[in-house]
């Protein structure tokens, strides 16, 4: 081990012992850290300092000469149009969230259940949504749903059916950026499911098939415990992103109509660069801090005390 | 103390130095007058950067400055990041091109530059007020207007389906050459216009979205009611006749649009027009480049006017590109000479030339360049673009309020906003409260 030091033999006597200095560098704890040292710096330059300074921004008025404290939260409070953009930003990161984890939750269970020869195939495929930037996805999307020559209006002339206005309606609107966002992250779900899925003892559907469990009671009895810290992790980490989702709306359909499918970051970035007004969007941005920190909180108090319980 | 022996060496190596040393000044380098770095707007008309790039380096050429260009692009909105982050950063190019508000938005980081104002004036005739509204600020002069970027957002029409369907002769209106003939060119002559043209399926191609195209055909068709959201001393008067004037008749033309106007952004108009669905849509010249390109047969149908007068007058939107330099420039004097020859009558003709009649300067004996009369097809559908019989007043949405309420009012779209709630059920009177209140808003400092 490298934290044991080794003695030299008593006669050598005369030999020196090794400085403090170089014993602290000997530890591993100390190796370790001094690796992950340049990581650490490259969080903080990146992270942490644009955090503290976004924390800064969001403190100063509007043209950033004076110092205003939390009256930047205080004016957002009493906009009516900023409480849409927190119910919309609910709406859009919880619909989506849910429906990622059940769509991969499905989807990891048809993939399990395929030979394994064949699904190397069928996991590198649908993965595709995933892997494919989303900026560049969404284009593709949006012509789908451009709102005078969406693809799919053309599909549904063909049968008669009357053109839907994808993104000209707030219902239609919504309903496509969050179907971007499901087709866009559920293959995440779709393979941290089909992980924890392969990490299941065979043994213990065999246990339950002798105690004559059918389907549905190998799935609640069995799977879905063994799933559930997977599952949670899975939601928060993607919760958090999907709440500070930016490319999908802005380039689906840019916050419109009236605002109606604005985000915390689509918003941000309208009102602090567009606008010109950076601590207002700083204030905005920010807003996201405490919502996500409170799902964190909860959701990693429940896998830290499942954990205890094993 | 120690002392110093020199011997006669000593003395003609020093005197020399010496000497090379006093010369140095009037030694002209390379680069003797220094470095200057730029960041230009990044043209979307093919060669347009190559104009911009030969004049600055003839320039840098003559004056031996070492100068740096970046072309930035507004897509994405990476050329007012890019702002942001110089400001921010109080480091990055000596100029910068900014687009329309951005000069007022950083007035403040922003060198004066009356002296370079003056000479253009001087050489180039007036500029329009909208020009002085937009990079005037505490009485000085904060940045120059360039033509490069520069555009009028009148109405391009189809010259077939407007005669056909709407019975009106747009070449008629306005000839090539002559002065507009357009006392019947009203609001209420285009509401007209818009239901014939929708009932002959090819609707007018107006927007009703957020994005600047959208919000410009607003502001000049709420200015032509005389309806101002907020005044120029910052008052909110959105609870005005001229202003549900101005709704009703919106709600009125808004039924004749596409379904689908509430969704579009900058390019859905363009994409209408080049369709051949638009019978007229509201944009600078780009379109018809740009169909003269993809789909010449509808090319050869369009004519840039002017747009029509409402009972307070006859407005045009108006949005002008500048460039600035910024406070922490290393290099102020050769910025002020390379803005003053950028904006010499030969450089700009060079510019809008490349531009294909694209671009547009600000000053007044700059508006008749013969590229406007000649570029076709059809020949002369340029040639009102510039505005050049000073019919129609230039200016841009949310002026008159002061321009960082106007900033506001301008990218949140509240005129479309209005339209759309208006148009969409709600009462007239709950639209004005709506509005009344986001503008409150906008009054923080």
């Amino acid at each position: 081990m490298v934290d044991a030091a080794l003695e030299r033999p008593a006669a050598a006597g005369a030999v020196r012992k090794p400085s403090a200095l170089r014993r602290r560098l000997q530890r591993k704890s100390t190796i370790a850290f001094l690796m992950t040292l340049p990581l650490i710096l490259l969080i903080a330059a990146l992270v942490i300092y644009p955090a503290l300074y976004s924390l800064h921004l969001a403190t100063l008025n509007k043209s950033m000469e004076r110092f205003v404290g939390l009256s930047n939260f205080a004016f957002l409070f009493k906009r009516q149009t900023f409480w849409m953009v927190v119910k919309q930003s609910c709406i859009f990161a919880i619909t989506a969230v849910i429906f990622k984890a059940l769509i991969g939750f499905v989807v990891a269970h048809f993939v399990h259940n395929i030979p394994t020869k064949g699904q190397r195939k069928w996991r590198g495929m649908l993965l595709v949504p995933w892997v494919i930037p989303p900026a560049m996805s969404t284009l593709a999307w949006l012509w789908l749903f451009d709102p005078s020559y969406s693809a799919f209006n053309w599909l549904l002339a063909k049968f008669g059916v009357e053109a839907i206005p994808w993104t000209a309606e707030a219902g239609w609107a919504r309903f496509s950026v969050i179907l971007v966002n499901v087709w866009i992250g559920s293959p995440f779900f779709m393979i941290m499911y089909l992980a924890a899925l392969k990490s299941v003892p065979e043994q213990l559907y065999e246990a339950a098939a002798i105690d004559g469990a059918n389907w549905w009671q190998r799935i609640w009895y069995v799977t879905l415990p063994m799933m559930r810290n997977i599952i949670a992790i899975t939601a928060l980490f993607s919760l958090i992103v999907t709440f500070a989702n930016f490319d999908i709306v802005r380039i689906l359909t840019a916050g419109g109509p009236i605002d109606q499918t604005h985000v915390f970051a689509t918003w941000a970035f309208w009102i602090g660069i567009q606008g010109g007004d950076i601590p207002l969007g700083a204030a905005v941005s920010l807003f996201m801090v405490p919502i996500l920190s409170i799902a964190a909180i909860f959701i990693l108090r429940d896998i830290n005390r499942r954990g205890n319980e094993a | 103390m120690t002392t110093m022996k020199l011997t006669r060496r000593d003395v003609l190596v020093t005197t020399a130095a010496a000497g090379a040393a006093l010369a140095m000044p009037h030694v002209r380098g390379a680069h003797a007058a220094g470095k200057l770095s730029m960041g230009f707007w990044d043209h979307w008309v093919p060669g347009g950067n190559k104009a911009s790039q030969e004049l600055v380096h003839q320039w840098a050429e003559k004056n031996k400055v070492e100068v740096t260009i970046d072309y930035i692009t507004s897509q994405g909105n990476k050329n007012l990041l890019t702002i942001a982050a110089e400001a921010q950063a109080r480091s990055g190019h000596d100029i910068l091109a900014f687009p329309t508000w951005e000069p007022q938005a950083h007035a403040k980081d922003l060198e004066p530059v009356d002296d370079v104002m003056a000479d253009l004036i001087k050489e180039n005739g007036a500029v329009n007020q909208t020009v002085e509204y937009l990079a005037r600020a505490d009485n000085r002069w904060i940045a120059v207007p360039t033509c490069v970027g520069s555009q009028i957002k009148g109405p391009c029409s189809r010259i077939d389906l407007m005669k056909e369907l709407a019975g009106i002769d747009v070449q008629a209106m306005y000839p090539p050459g002559g002065p507009p003939k357009a006392d019947a060119w009203t609001l209420d002559a285009m509401l007209k216009a818009a239901e014939a043209c929708y009932k002959g399926d090819h609707p007018m191609g107006i927007g009703l979205g957020q994005t600047e195209d959208n919000v410009d055909t607003a502001g000049a068709i709420f200015q032509s009611f005389g309806a101002d959201l907020v005044d120029a001393k910052g008052e909110i008067r959105v609870k005005s006749d001229a202003v549900r004037q101005a709704l009703e008749y919106y709600k009125k033309l808004a039924q004749w649009l596409p379904p689908d106007a509430p969704a579009w952004d900058n390019a859905s108009n363009n994409k209408y027009l080049i369709s051949g669905k638009a019978s007229m849509i509201m944009n600078p010249p780009s379109a018809w480049a740009v169909a003269k390109r993809d789909a010449p047969k509808v090319a050869e149908q369009c004519w840039t006017h002017g747009m029509p007068a409402g009972p307070k007058g006859r407005y045009s939107p108006f949005l002008p590109y500048f460039l600035g330099i910024w406070n922490f420039s290393k290099n102020k004097s050769a910025a002020k000479d390379l803005l003053r020859f950028l904006g010499q009558p030969s450089s700009v003709e060079k510019m809008v030339e490349a531009s294909q009649g694209y671009d547009l300067p600000a000053f007044e004996k700059l508006t008749t360049l013969k590229i406007w009369a000649e570029e076709g097809p059809p020949k002369g559908t340029l040639y009102h673009y510039p505005n050049p019989h000073n019919h129609q007043i230039l200016s841009i949405a949310a002026a008159p309020a002061p321009p960082k309420i106007a900033h506001q009012i301008y990218t949140q779209a509240i005129q479309t906003k209005m339209v759309v709630r208006f148009m969409r059920g709600e009462k007239l009177e709950q639209t004005l409260a709506w509005a009344e209140s986001e503008l409150e808003g906008f009054m923080r400092t």
